[in-house]
């Protein structure tokens, strides 16, 4: 108050029409700028919409609970039957039994990055995380191609093969991730849990991983996006099938990728003239179908995800 | 119940670094011990070995002895886990369990060691503690509402009975107050004097008057310079430290001259 009273007449003149006078400059550059900001995320936008548009318009044409209950064993040509049952049952069992094996081992990886890892052994497991998230998807199906050959002979085509592969891309995302999630944890909780005479490997899971569960599961699941859509490693390691196979330690398993990837590639159907059960382009739009489904697959997840992360997130009230 | 702490030669390491050098001092049961000196000079850094808390920091270490009724705790076949359960400690901000309701907070102890307790067993102690740390009125109606909805004042509060519903011996507490408003500020003056019938309190603090105020013994500690330990330079009756100490820095810190 003081201070306001003791300033000169002038100074407080100054004052007031500096507050008062806005800067005709900064208020154009800030709408400019709020424009720009606007356009950018319309045009950010157009790519997104019109993929979502286009898939749900081609696909919903054959999409039907027929569609999703049956596979394709004994469809040909261009009948007009067929579905993606199999597929569905592919994608899920193998992408489960790789987010079975990469969550546990990418998980303690984090856990001992960040509540355990010094010096060169923390060094160089974060070095070959890094290495891992380069490596292109082929070359993990290769791997994991070769690695079942030796032990089940050549050719071999197993669920479980393709669930390894999709694992060598999986960890090093779940790695990273984690790792970010736990390194947000304050210290402040360790040392509380510690405190009270809290072991450490109990501080770990009951503290630590309780208070960043949220986080991990949002990074579980992106990682499972990251992957479920991978269509190459699948092919050369669990190979494609026309049934449904439930087991992945025995035999081929068809996944939507490679089941998109296989109706595109058969193309459209040469219909003989009069021919009643031939639907030409019968291939596309099960491929267009099966696209659809597997962005309703994901989208699921995602709401799944949503509701992990509000049931288990710190609340505050 | 509360047990008498002998600290005999204590130099504290951060890697190569020490921090504090040459602390020889005995604390006694049932009493308020506080800490004093400018900032920097290693309070809580001493404060923090007394429950072995120092050496979850990656490098840190000790040479020389904390003795608890004789036993060192930093023999070879003593358990930190241990020491920390009898040897409590309330941090300089409040930090509750984000993902735990009120009486969870309280229960952290027991619930994060896996011990079993009966649901009236678990109630009698939520409010043994919660009454104990004056918090007990305030949120008798909202136990299941989160820890971290309350205000500093509270969640510092609550931290306390956190910490005393694990009976520990031995309470230590870096800054308690530091964060709080004076009415807060007196709630856990008092709660210190009430607390002091059971417990050994050690308390840190830059407030001299609250030294004065809450404590039986004064120990204060001075820096030479940066990159130097810092030091016990003397510990006495807190009437003593703040009317006639015998150091010549402990007069000039506490009248004010410095720090
Ligand atoms: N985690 C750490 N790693 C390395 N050095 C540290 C660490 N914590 C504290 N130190 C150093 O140890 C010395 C003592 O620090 P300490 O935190 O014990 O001081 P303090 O007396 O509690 O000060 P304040 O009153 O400001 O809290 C300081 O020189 C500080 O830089
Ligand atoms: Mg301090």
């Amino acid at each position: 108050m003081s201070a306001t009273t003791s300033t000169p007449v002038g100074d407080t003149e100054r004052v007031r029409a500096m507050l008062g006078s806005a800067d005709a400059g900064r208020k154009r550059t800030d709408r400019m700028m709020t424009g720009l900001i606007y356009a950018a995320f319309v045009v950010a936008m157009i790519p997104l919409v019109s993929l979502l548009w286009t898939v749900v318009i081609r696909g919903i044409e054959r999409f039907s609970p027929y569609f999703l209950s049956v596979s394709m064993r004994g469809v040909f040509g261009g009948m007009d039957a067929g579905g993606i049952y199999h597929a569905i049952v592919g994608t899920l069992v193998i992408t489960l039994v790789a987010a079975a094996i990469s969550v546990p081992i990418g998980l303690l990886t984090a856990v001992y990055l960040v509540e355990y890892g010094r010096g060169p052994l923390a060094r160089v497991t974060t070095f070959f995380v890094d290495v891992m998230t380069g490596i292109p998807s082929i070359v993990a199906g290769l791997f994991a191609f070769a690695l079942f050959a030796i032990f089940f002979g050549p050719g071999v085509r197993l669920g479980v093969a393709a669930s390894v592969a999709l694992s060598v891309l999986m960890i090093p995302v779940v790695v990273r991730s984690s790792e970010e999630m736990l390194r947000l944890v304050p210290n402040e909780l360790r040392e509380a849990s510690y405190a009270l005479g809290v072991p450490k490997w109990l501080t770990i899971i009951k503290v630590v991983l309780r208070t960043s569960v949220a986080g991990l599961t949002t990074g579980v699941l992106l990682s499972i996006a990251r992957v479920i859509g991978e269509t190459a490693p699948i092919l050369i390691t669990a190979g494609y099938a026309d049934s449904i196979n439930f087991n992945p330690f025995e035999g081929r398993m068809a996944t939507l990728p490679v089941y998109i990837f296989t109706q595109y590639r058969q193309g459209t159907v040469p219909c003989a003239p009069g021919a009643l059960d031939c639907v030409e382009d019968i291939n596309l739009m099960r491929a267009w179908a099966a696209a659809l489904t597997l962005i309703l697959i994901v989208m699921l997840l995602n709401l799944v995800g949503r509701l992990v992360t509000r049931f288990f997130a710190p609340k505050l009230r | 119940m509360a047990q008498r702490i002998d600290v005999k030669d204590l130099n504290i390491y951060y890697g190569d670094f020490m921090a504090v050098q040459g602390v020889s001092m005995t604390i006694d049961p049932k009493s308020v011990t506080a800490f004093i000196g400018p900032s920097g000079c290693g309070k809580s850094t001493f404060l923090r070995t007394l429950n072995r808390m120092h050496e979850v920091i990656p490098g840190a270490h000790v040479e020389g002895k904390v003795e608890m009724e004789g036993v060192d705790l930093y023999g070879p076949d003593v358990d930190p886990v241990a020491v920390r359960r009898s040897i409590g400690m309330v941090f300089q901000r409040p930090n509750p369990f984000p993902t735990m309701s009120i009486r969870d907070n309280v229960l952290a102890g027991v619930k994060l060691n896996n011990k079993r307790i009966s649901r009236s067993d678990a109630d009698d102690l939520v409010e043994s503690s919660l009454r104990g740390a004056n918090l007990w009125n305030e949120v008798k109606d909202r136990l299941d509402k989160p820890g971290s909805g309350l205000s500093g004042g509270q969640q510092q509060r609550l931290c306390i009975a956190r910490a005393i519903a694990v009976k520990p011996q031995v309470l230590l507490m870096d800054e308690p107050c530091s964060a709080l408003d004076p009415i807060s500020t007196l709630a856990i003056e008092d709660l210190i004097q009430e607390l002091k019938q059971d417990y050994t309190i050690v308390i840190v603090t830059h407030n001299m008057q609250q030294a004065a105020r809450v404590s039986d013994r004064t120990a204060f500690f001075n820096i030479a310079g940066t990159g130097k330990p810092g030091r016990l330079i003397e510990m006495d009756e807190t009437a003593t430290i703040f009317s006639t100490p015998k150091e010549k820095a402990t007069e000039d810190y506490v009248s004010g001259r410095f720090g």
